[in-house]
């Protein structure tokens, strides 16, 4: 559960994969083209960031034709909003809060 | 069948020195919550939060160990603050270290029905998306 926690940081500590995974979840599935429309970024830069939200639970593609249409998983979130992942990243920054307050203290 | 979060960090300082940021109200104020926290075994205290929704802001604790420099340990819930209800435990190791401490968290006994539980998931997507901006600016 951590270790998920600390992908879904990471993957979406990323502002563009952030806002393609918001954009998704609004609505429709998408391809890879009707997202790169509008996104300010190549195509290719989009695929990759879509691979790296797939690897991290967060989209599935579905290939229609020759195009894959892109939806967003909700349930991939799931570790962030659990007890457990929501504890695992409050812990993480208490300890780099108590690291910042050791550096205060006299010895 | 319960399942525990553990943080683990090797710090330059002394477990003293670490031993007192745990233990000292006001310096636990500093970098984890407001409390009324005092090193006595049997102690009930409280961290105080904001409030959210599901949740009140309190977390009722209860030291359960405690062996300066090395072992603190404090229940944190008691079930009654939250919808979830969670009762868990918080147990603190320092092991000193060539160089310094190791210091290592745990927070055990979450049931899987925890998890499973909590609102956060029930609020529908704006609801997520506005927790996902909240997440994701702490990572």
């Amino acid at each position: 559960m951590h270790a998920a926690s600390d992908l879904l940081f990471r993957t979406l500590g990323d502002p563009t994969r952030r806002a393609l995974f918001e954009r998704l979840a609004r609505g429709d599935a998408l391809t890879v083209r009707a997202l790169t429309e509008r996104s300010g970024v190549s195509q290719p830069a989009v695929s990759k960031h879509l691979g790296v939200l797939r690897r991290a639970g967060l989209v599935e593609g579905r290939p229609t034709g020759r195009e894959t249409h892109y939806r967003a998983r909700p349930e991939g979130l799931e570790p962030l909003f659990g007890w457990m992942g929501r504890y695992a990243a409050f812990w993480e920054g208490r300890f780099d809060a108590l690291e910042d307050l050791l550096k205060r203290m006299d010895q | 069948m319960t399942k525990s979060i553990v943080v683990e960090r090797e710090m330059p300082h002394p477990a003293e020195k670490i031993w007192r940021a745990l233990t000292s109200p006001a310096l636990i104020a500093d970098w984890l919550m407001a409390n009324d926290f005092a090193p006595e075994l049997g102690r009930k205290f409280q961290f105080r939060a904001k409030p959210m929704p599901g949740w009140t802001g309190v977390t009722n604790c209860e030291v359960t160990a405690l062996d300066p420099p090395r072992t603190l340990a404090y229940r944190w819930g008691d079930g009654t603050e939250s919808d979830s209800g969670l009762r868990t435990l918080v147990t603190w190791t320092l092991t000193p270290t060539a160089t310094g401490t190791l210091v290592r968290m745990e927070q055990s006994g979450f049931r899987p029905e925890d998890e499973a539980g909590y609102r956060g998931m029930s609020g529908g997507w704006p609801h997520i998306l506005a927790g996902l901006e909240r997440v994701a600016g702490t990572a």
